[in-house]
């Protein structure tokens, strides 16, 4: 959105920098640009409404109008407006003083809590707890034989519980989770409409039976407007602890399970970014806010390259770069760690000012597309030809394009591309060598 | 359907008739509350601004300013957006019939493509519902239990096989069986993911192999909770998978399904079914007079 909104201010500010005197209403015309790029990103319209208050406030009381770079200074005065708004530090979960930890999951049906319960019990695992997850989902069908399978693949125990005997079920299994050498029990509940009064009181007693240390309500980030809603109904029946945003992975920009945080105080704690089991995240709200603005998420980027690119590996294609020495055998390792990290779209969105680029390359799926078919044609290669493009005549080129699915003409390209690639490598030698490289700026 | 939606009907919007002066004059205030009205619903901000000036200019050039004829000014205008295109279910007559069930996860398809199998039993079809998410765990037995509770075959997949290879066999087992429809249900996909974009494609083509012509019906499942991304969605999915139609689910809570107005005007795809409920029967077809009346309700 901010890619956009960027856009916007900077067209707005141009216009009324050509005035001789700016007035309020030029003001006003500016943080109309605003007012609509949050809508459009879902922000909930009461808090809109509060947000833009602020920023115009703020704006007048920093001269915004009487600046040069009136539209970046704007830009920053919502962004730090949105940062507040999603609150300041990284919220944790909490622990129980004695006895397991209990983690409970509510809220609108679809919203993943199933899928969130499982990732949940796998990222604590990874933190060295020994988690136990409860299907009390006895409503949606086959909601437990879900979560069953689920913990299967991770090898982690299940309890469910029965219809008629649900809270019951729950404060027995949570019982025996000590005995059993567990230190923390996740509890998934079914889908519910915050005004379905029944479905209420039946989590309502649950909770009080209970007494979750944490009460998570699962929003999805594609949510929109009446999101706020629904969770404030939640949270006036139920003791939420925090949120969890599912779907982080669509390109939503998640404005409406943001506002839940502004309009109802709820932290949000964690964030769904993946199908996989390990697609779970804390929240960092000021490298949200920046995501949302499209302002990049550096951070998040490095984390993710620490996580699956191999450093030996890294270190040696690095090497290897420097050496001349790169061949497609090394281009194809890279391509398996880049795309280890995640979806191609959501990397360059974290690139502090790529947001724009990326939007002018093909979308998403489209450049996941594009690196499949690289892959593929280096695949079709011979181990000789992969380290000695030179050897590739015609008919090399021919039957690569046959093997990998393609053109001989994309064979070509990419071809080319490796060239160019290795010529500016060569042009990058000395400089980098002569310890010159340009310091990175984050 | 007034039931089914009629508990949309909350709070905020009934305030745009307070005290019951049916007659009295648009103000400005009360002008903003019915854009907030409108954008509280999901509507696009593109599409509210537009409603608005519209407003605007009857209010001033046409000298149309009473709160009820003003409503009813845009309520038609909404109602004409929601009108376009053909609401029927393609492929009446084909044998089998053969729909789709596509869209984003945890959107509701499992539960549509069974309320959708039961709509068609009742009205004199022999559906066949086809498990074709192979992928969440347990969508199989899900369906598996819908069918057992309303009374349909079903041609079931095995976790992680050939989604493709589902429907291509639930196709020709309806043609053996003398099915008049199937009703096949796909795994959630995110319309950000392209390989599983890919795969949607594929199943579309191979469904083609197992009867000329076929899918019939692609519908794609939209959460009515949904805010400005289902128009995302909805462009990705008709790219990918070639949608001929929508259905809104979750319209049994405050939610409006705002965002669908934009879809509708954008790609012309007619909104064809709203599911109300959880039960077997809370699917019901697209009334759009009654929609935009939940959404600006008369009278309250």
């Amino acid at each position: 959105m901010f890619e956009q909104l960027s856009d916007r201010l900077t067209d707005t500010f141009a216009k009324l920098q050509g005035r001789p005197r700016v007035t309020d209403a030029d003001l006003d015309e500016a943080l109309r640009d605003v007012r609509v790029a949050l809508l459009e990103a879902d922000v909930n319209f009461k808090v809109v409404k509060t947000l833009i208050a602020t920023v115009r406030e703020r704006a007048i009381g920093e001269n915004v109008i009487a600046n040069i770079s009136g539209a970046q200074q704007t830009v920053k005065i919502v962004h730090d407006a949105l940062a507040e708004m999603l609150g300041g530090e990284t919220a944790t979960l909490a622990r129980a003083t004695s006895g397991p930890t209990v983690i409970a999951l509510v809220g609108l049906q679809g919203s993943g809590k199933t899928t969130t319960a499982a990732k949940l019990a796998a990222s604590l695992r990874k933190e060295g707890r020994r988690p136990l997850l409860v299907a009390a989902d006895v409503h949606r069908p086959a909601a437990i034989d879900q979560l069953r399978a689920l913990a299967k693949q991770l090898a982690l125990p299940m309890e469910s519980a029965s219809e008629t005997t649900l809270i019951a079920d729950v404060t027995n299994a949570i019982a025996g989770a000590a005995a059993n050498g567990r230190d923390t029990v996740i509890v998934d509940t079914a889908g519910r409409l915050h005004i379905d009064d029944a479905m209420m009181d039946e989590v309502a007693s649950l909770v009080s039976a209970v007494k979750p240390t944490e009460l998570l309500l699962v929003v999805d980030a594609m949510a929109g407007q009446d999101a706020v809603e629904a969770a404030a109904a939640f949270k006036a029946r139920l003791p939420i602890t925090g949120l969890v945003v599912t779907k982080v992975d669509s390109d939503a920009r998640g404005g409406a399970s943001l506002s839940i945080r502004a309009a109802t105080g709820i932290p949000v704690k964690l964030m769904g970014t993946s199908e996989r089991l390990d697609g779970l995240e804390p929240f960092h709200p000021d490298r949200i806010a920046r995501r949302i603005l499209g302002m990049g998420d550096i951070l998040t980027l490095v984390e993710r390259a620490q996580e699956h690119v191999d450093q030996k590996e890294a270190e040696e294609s690095a090497r290897k770069f420097l050496e001349s020495r790169f061949t497609f055998d090394d281009f194809y390792k890279q391509l398996q760690q880049i795309k280890k990290m995640g979806p191609l779209g959501d990397l360059m969105k974290m690139i502090p000012g790529m947001g724009a680029i990326a939007k002018q390359l093909p979308d998403g799926p489209t450049a996941e597309r594009e690196l499949k078919r690289v892959e593929a044609i280096i695949s079709s290669m011979t181990t000789q030809e992969r380290v000695d493009p030179t050897l590739m005549n015609g008919s090399r080129r021919k039957r690569i394009a046959g093997g990998s699915g393609t053109t001989v003409s994309e064979v070509n390209h990419l071809l080319k591309q490796f060239k160019e690639m290795q010529t500016q490598m060569k042009q990058l030698r000395p400089m980098l060598q002569g310890g010159r490289l340009p310091r990175m700026r984050m | 359907m007034k039931e089914g939606l009629a508990r949309t009907r909350f709070g905020f919007i009934t305030r745009l008739f307070a005290g019951g002066e049916t007659s009295s004059k648009v103000t400005e205030a009360w002008l903003g509350e019915l854009e907030e009205a409108l954008l509280r619903a999901d509507l696009s901000v593109t599409l509210v601004d537009s409603v608005m000036l519209q407003v605007r200019d009857i209010v001033a050039f046409q000298k149309i300013d009473t709160v009820p004829r003003v409503l009813d000014a845009v309520r038609d205008a909404l109602v004409a957006v929601l009108a376009n295109g053909d609401r029927e279910l393609r492929g009446a007559g084909q044998k089998p019939r053969v729909i789709l069930v596509v869209g984003v996860n945890g959107s509701g398809k499992t539960t549509t493509a069974a309320k959708l199998a039961k709509r068609l039993l009742q009205s004199g079809e022999t559906p066949l519902l086809a498990a074709a998410d192979t992928f969440r765990a347990a969508a199989i037995e899900q369906l598996e239990t819908w069918a057992g509770r309303i009374g349909v075959p079903i041609v079931s997949g095995r976790p992680d096989g050939d989604p493709a290879a589902v429907v291509f066999d639930a196709v020709n087992a309806a043609i053996a069986r003398g099915n008049s429809v199937v009703v096949a249900d796909t795994a959630g996909r995110l319309h950000t993911k392209g390989h599983l974009m890919d795969e949607l494609g594929k199943i579309v083509r191979v469904t083609g192999r197992a009867r000329e012509g076929a899918p019939d019906e692609v519908l794609l499942v939209l959460d009515g909770t949904q805010g400005q991304n289902a128009i995302v969605q909805a462009r990705q999915f008709t790219k990918d998978a070639q949608v001929t139609g929508i259905v809104v689910t979750k319209l049994d809570g405050t939610a409006k399904g705002g965002a669908v107005f934009a879809i509708a005007d954008e790609l012309k795809l007619p909104v064809k079914l709203l599911g109300v409920g959880e039960r077997a029967d809370d699917l019901i077809p697209m009334d759009p007079r009654a929609f935009v009346d939940a959404l600006l309700p008369k009278g309250a």
